[in-house]
């Protein structure tokens, strides 16, 4: 394999996928950090050069880690539609960037392109894209699913309602879940991080949240991000669980440090469809992240956009209802600014959709990066340009649980009124018989948490 | 022709008769309506609007608690329980709105948040408090200030060579406990703290009859530079005061991390840790400094610490 080009009169070779790869990154630092980035920026461009000339099936045969030796990439390759590949397999990644663009090709054709590609194919056309590239053939592509209510229709726009409290006091949940459906948040999910793992608290949350569902009859689903295992427990003992979430990693030794594996998320995957209390048929929810590989050394030697792209191709298996990057949480030693942070954002949405699946942001950041609550407002309004299925609702997008900072109650009314974009269709219609939401806009009604103190 | 063309023409025929002063463009009915004007959730209310009074801009401080929970909410349908619901969380709920967006007093309260963890983050401790306690100064092999200290976490977890030199020359070795002070992601927390918990600690060491070695202040320091500590140093117990990550408007927090003759390899499994410590709110540091005694003298009854810690007590 030989893999050389010229560039303004040097010569650049790379020995081979792996490195050529990390090369050919946007700027990031924990790319910096593990080793693998661009020492120059003419090096960078250089590596570009050449990826956009390696043919699709040199990338499928050449995966981050070896078939035998990782999980995720068996449930990966295991996954390709040969047929859909044989029909791509000599495209260059040049040529599949323009695919991805041109006008002719349509929405079905890449979501019949997803079966045949493989995570190391998604982020190497990443690479090749300039942010606006990544906003518009994200845009072209929309990936819906049903739990409850419908996420990721065309002309929608849904949030997270994230109720997070220091010590989940149920009471204090409570008030945040009130102010958030005051604005018309939580058609995603009533979602919340929960600060004692335990059963016996996850599933009185769970309990919790489902009485609020009911007594205001909301066509949404409920779901506390406990660890899978803790979650699966619940299931067994009947606690009302809408979706069922887990953190996951691009590599079997990234699970390994959350604790999962394949086998377990297939058992989650089965208790779910049985227990569930929604209608489905998506009752899985995924978070991921650039970098996370990295920060537990399972990154085997490749950069962490690859990683990430593995993410989708794992998730995939489980037909989720949402999956989202937690862009931004992860600190300044693997995203340090508000412009990594945005590239970042950019590229996981546009890789999630193109692997096939219904994908949302949480657009944040922590106090130590280079960044700020415009950095994360920009973002989303990029994002929705891109057709994003959901962000995160905070009340003023200040996670005093987590502490970090991320999209607010605010924002995503905001993003409809902007983009006239509406809630999931079942969500929006309750809203509207609340007298919340009126055609598309919140009424003098919203924005009032003691709306619901009284049925 | 098609439609856009035709607005366009329209718009552009429209802007040049109001040019020319043949129409207004202001709807007559869309006046500004003051009763529209929402109410509460800003505290310089009080200023005299009148255009005839000299402007007096003096405000107080929106951190003050009567500022900071003050309801947003226009016209909300239970005002006696919207208080309620706004004392149950540290989440900022009960904001209210200006169309979807934040009022002017809850986005500006947030911002002046912000602004505190970032000027923490990037300030240096004051050397005069160093001084105070006689702590000399090392460095981590952290050489490209604040920047390279939050890119290279690895670098912040080792003693530099001048450090280790520094090091070897003025402390005490062997002794029962080795103190030291670390700026972490905020010095500002050091700087909220150590007055209480640093008197503390020295004379809860010496009843207990534990030698306490030489103290020493870390620039860019990481947990993990205990390590080269302990084996620079060769006390029972590293003791590392360091400065927490900013929370959104809280700088001031800090954490005690503490580890048995911590040596090379040795990581968070080997470490206990007391954090949270800062007045008003979380594990007050006179409090902490008692504490960290106890933990101190268990580490060297049981000649563990961290998880081993926890199974030889049992």
């Amino acid at each position: 394999m030989l893999l050389r080009t010229k560039l303004h009169g040097k010569t650049y070779e790379f020995p081979d996928i792996r490195i050529l790869m990390g090369k050919a990154n946007e700027e990031k630092s924990g790319d910096q950090l593990a080793g693998v980035a661009a020492s120059t920026a003419a090096e960078r461009i250089a590596a570009r050069l050449v990826l956009a000339e390696v043919p699709l099936w040199l990338l499928r045969e050449n995966p981050a880690i070896p078939y035998d030796q990782d999980e995720v990439t068996r449930v990966i390759q295991d996954a390709v539609v040969e047929s859909v590949y044989e029909e791509i397999r000599t495209w260059t990644v040049g040529e599949f960037r323009e695919w991805l663009l041109e006008d002719s090709t349509s929405a079905e054709m890449i979501r019949r392109a997803s079966d045949g590609l493989t995570a190391e194919m998604v982020a190497a056309v990443t690479k090749l894209m300039s942010n606006l590239d990544l906003i518009y053939a994200a845009s072209k592509i929309r990936v819906s699913a049903h739990c409850n209510n419908t996420i990721g229709a065309p002309g929608t726009l849904a949030s997270r309602l994230q109720p997070n409290h220091p010590t989940d006091s149920p009471e204090g949940i409570r008030a945040e879940i009130y102010e958030g459906l005051s604005y018309g948040a939580g058609d995603s999910v009533i979602g919340i991080n929960p600060s004692d793992d335990s059963y016996s608290s996850v599933s009185r949350l769970l309990d919790m949240t489902y009485d609020i569902i009911k007594t205001w009859e909301i066509p949404t689903q409920n779901c506390v991000l406990a660890h899978v295992t803790t979650q699966m427990k619940c299931l067994q003992s009947g606690s009302p669980v809408g979706l069922v979430f887990q953190s996951i990693s691009g590599s079997q030794k990234g699970n390994e440090s959350f604790g999962i594996s394949v086998g377990m998320l297939d058992e989650a995957y089965e208790l779910a469809k049985k227990h569930c209390f929604p209608a489905g048929p998506n009752f899985m929810y995924f978070e991921t992240g650039q970098g996370s590989a990295l920060s537990a050394d399972a990154h085997h030697g490749w950069d962490q956009l690859t990683l990430e792209a593995r993410n989708y191709g794992l998730a995939k298996r489980y037909h989720p209802f949402q999956v989202n990057t937690v862009v931004g949480f992860i600190g300044p030693e693997y995203l340090y600014d508000a412009n990594q942070i945005q590239r970042a954002g950019l590229e996981d949405h546009f890789m999630g959709k193109l692997t096939g699946i219904p994908m949302g942001v949480d657009a944040c950041y922590t106090n130590h990066a280079k960044a700020d609550q415009n950095a994360i407002e920009n973002l989303a309004v990029l994002l929705t340009a891109a057709g994003c299925n959901y962000f995160m609702a905070i009340p003023m997008g200040d996670d005093s649980m987590l502490s970090y900072q991320t999209t607010s109650y605010h924002d995503t009314p905001t993003l409809r009124q902007l983009f006239k974009a509406r809630p999931a269709r079942e969500f929006e219609v309750w809203l509207e018989s609340m007298g919340l939401m009126k055609d598309g806009m919140l009424t003098d009604k919203a924005g009032d948490p003691t709306f619901f103190l009284k049925r | 022709m098609d439609d856009a063309k035709i607005n366009a023409i329209v718009e552009a025929v429209i802007q040049q008769l109001i040019a020319a002063g043949g129409i207004s463009n202001s709807n007559p009915e869309a006046k500004i309506n003051p009763e529209t004007q929402p109410e509460g959730r800003t505290h310089s209310s009080s200023i005299d609007r009148a255009e005839t009074q000299p402007v007096n801009i003096d405000l107080p401080d929106p951190n003050e608690d009567a500022y900071r929970y003050q309801p947003g909410v226009t016209n909300p349908k239970d005002p006696a329980a919207l208080p309620e619901l706004i004392k149950s969380t540290s989440a900022r709920i009960g904001v209210g709105r200006a169309g979807p967006r934040y009022r002017t007093a809850s986005l500006l309260l947030f911002q002046g948040d912000h602004a505190i963890t970032q000027d923490a983050l990037y300030r240096d401790i004051d050397p005069k408090l160093l001084g105070e306690f006689g702590l000399f100064s090392v460095q981590t092999k952290i050489t490209g200030g604040k920047e390279q200290f939050l890119l290279r976490p690895d670098l912040g977890r080792q003693l530099s060579d001048e450090a280790k030199k520094m090091i070897a020359e003025r402390c005490v070795k062997n002794p029962n406990i080795q103190l030291v002070v670390g700026d972490g992601l905020s010095a500002a927390a050091i700087e909220a703290n150590l007055r209480q918990i640093f008197p503390v600690m020295v004379q809860g060491f010496q009843s207990a009859g534990l030698s306490f070695g030489t103290p020493f202040y870390i620039k860019y320091c990481r947990v993990g530079v205990m390590n080269d500590v302990g084996e620079a140093v060769k006390p029972d117990v590293v003791i590392l005061l360091i400065g927490e990550r900013p929370g959104l408007g809280r700088a001031e927090s800090m954490s005690a991390y503490m580890g048995y003759k911590p040596q090379s390899g040795y990581n968070d499994a080997d470490r206990d840790v007391i954090c949270n410590i800062y007045e008003k709110g979380g594990t007050n540091p006179l409090e902490a400094g008692a504490f960290i005694v106890q933990v101190a003298q268990k580490m060297r009854q049981h000649q563990a610490s961290g998880v081993k810690l926890k199974l030889a007590a049992k």
